[in-house]
């Protein structure tokens, strides 16, 4: 390679490294902001403010959602497997929601660790079968590959 | 190896050995889609959980692997035309910018169309989501530095070096659903380990993925070619095709 190319090749490499060097580190500064929503174990913990609109994800716990027979209000609570948090939502459902699934709730959290809930989003996990074979798997394969 | 390589930096060449690949890439690109698309909105058996509504990622998933491969290309044709000066690179860089930026843009969309009925929402904030469309800005940019000069020299320049740069948002987009909480999942596709998905699904999906690329080659050979014939218009080769085609035609 003839000199000039050469040092106009790492110009460009040289400018290339700077530019990766300077969004890692801005994303290494905000890599907490940039999460789209706290777990349990972080409101637990307290790291979630209170009475500010966040979000906060996790799994809904089996057996735990009581739906109002007379209006829409519904309560259940979202696990990490490590820590709880109670929700509590008036609203309708995504088609995804239900237990064992996951979900990120947007809401404020109250006193005693109670979130009020004015959104309720289902996560989609990457995995994709077909209904027949998710009946036959049921029952055969531990719950959290099913999720 | 080498001699291959220069002649095909040459215009003239290019388009004499262009003209031969392109209608393969096409006809495989049709054939290819065709089969896909029937196959995976038709015959693939819906979802356990969202029905019919997963048949978007034949769609979805194709678009958003040209969107990161398309400018990845447009990046190494860039350093390409900095480095060595060669004209056809900048060519193809300009002509793989729109495509790419469409794909992004199908992709977003496609996305979040899918997203309000799965997820409840048509747009989240989320790592994935936020950097794809930073990507369609870099895109739109990419675009409109090449056409803020002058001289088409100045911002072919400008253009590459914006496109080197942004780079670094596409191994941000592929790994944001790992390095933080987001909404959108993580990969179903790895290559360490077997899909999330089974074979009467993925194998449509990989044949969408194969005619995406095929199209994107197409279209790529046949717009280089134009770009060509409109930037060597000058040239004595050029004119004598054209006069060739006219006598002829």
């Amino acid at each position: 390679m003839n000199p000039k190319r050469k040092q106009r090749l790492m110009i460009l490499l040289g400018l290339a490294t700077l530019a990766a060097i300077a969004v890692g580190l801005v994303l290494y500064s905000l890599s907490s902001n940039i999460n789209l929503f706290f777990s349990p174990e972080q409101i637990a913990k307290g790291e979630a403010p209170l009475e500010r609109q966040i979000r906060a994800g996790g799994m809904v716990k089996e057996g735990s959602v009581q739906r109002d027979k007379e209006s829409l209000d519904v309560s259940f609570v979202v696990t990490d497997y490590a820590s709880d948090v109670e929700v509590r939502y008036s609203g309708i459902l995504p088609d995804l929601f239900r237990e064992g699934q996951g979900v990120v709730v947007v809401g404020k959290l109250e006193e005693g660790g109670m979130l009020r809930a004015g959104q309720v989003l289902a996560k989609h996990d990457e995995n994709y079968m077909p209904p027949e074979v998710a009946e036959a798997m049921k029952g055969k394969m531990p719950t959290e590959t099913l999720e | 190896m080498w001699a291959f390589i220069h002649k095909l930096g040459s215009p003239k060449w290019f388009y004499a050995i262009s003209a031969r690949l392109q209608p393969w890439f096409w006809g495989l690109a049709i054939l290819l889609l065709l089969v896909g698309s029937v196959w995976g909105l038709v015959f693939a058996p819906s979802d356990y959980q969202q029905g019919n509504s997963f048949r978007i990622i034949y769609v979805h998933v194709p678009a958003a692997i040209l969107a990161q491969s398309c400018f990845v290309a447009m990046a190494v044709s860039g350093v390409i035309f900095l480095v060595w000066k060669i004209k056809i690179a900048d060519m193809a860089a300009t002509v793989i910018a729109p495509f790419g930026a469409a794909m992004t843009f199908v992709a977003l969309f496609s996305g979040a169309v899918w997203g309000m009925p799965t997820w409840g929402t048509w747009w989240v904030w989320d790592a994935r989501l936020t950097s794809m469309l930073i990507q369609l800005f870099l895109y739109l940019g990419v675009i409109a530095l090449r056409g803020a000069f002058a001289s088409r020299d100045s911002g072919a320049r400008a253009a590459s070096v914006l496109a080197l740069v942004g780079v670094v948002n596409i191994p941000i987009i592929k790994y944001s659903v790992n390095w933080w909480n987001t909404l959108h999942q993580p990969a179903t596709f790895t290559l360490t380990e077997r899909p999330a998905m089974p074979v009467e699904m993925w194998l449509p999906l990989l044949i969408m993925v194969l005619g995406f690329y095929c199209f994107f080659i197409a279209l790529t050979l046949t717009r280089t070619r134009n770009e060509i014939l409109r930037r060597e218009s000058a040239k004595r080769w050029v004119r004598e095709l054209v006069a060739d085609t006219d006598r002829r035609g």
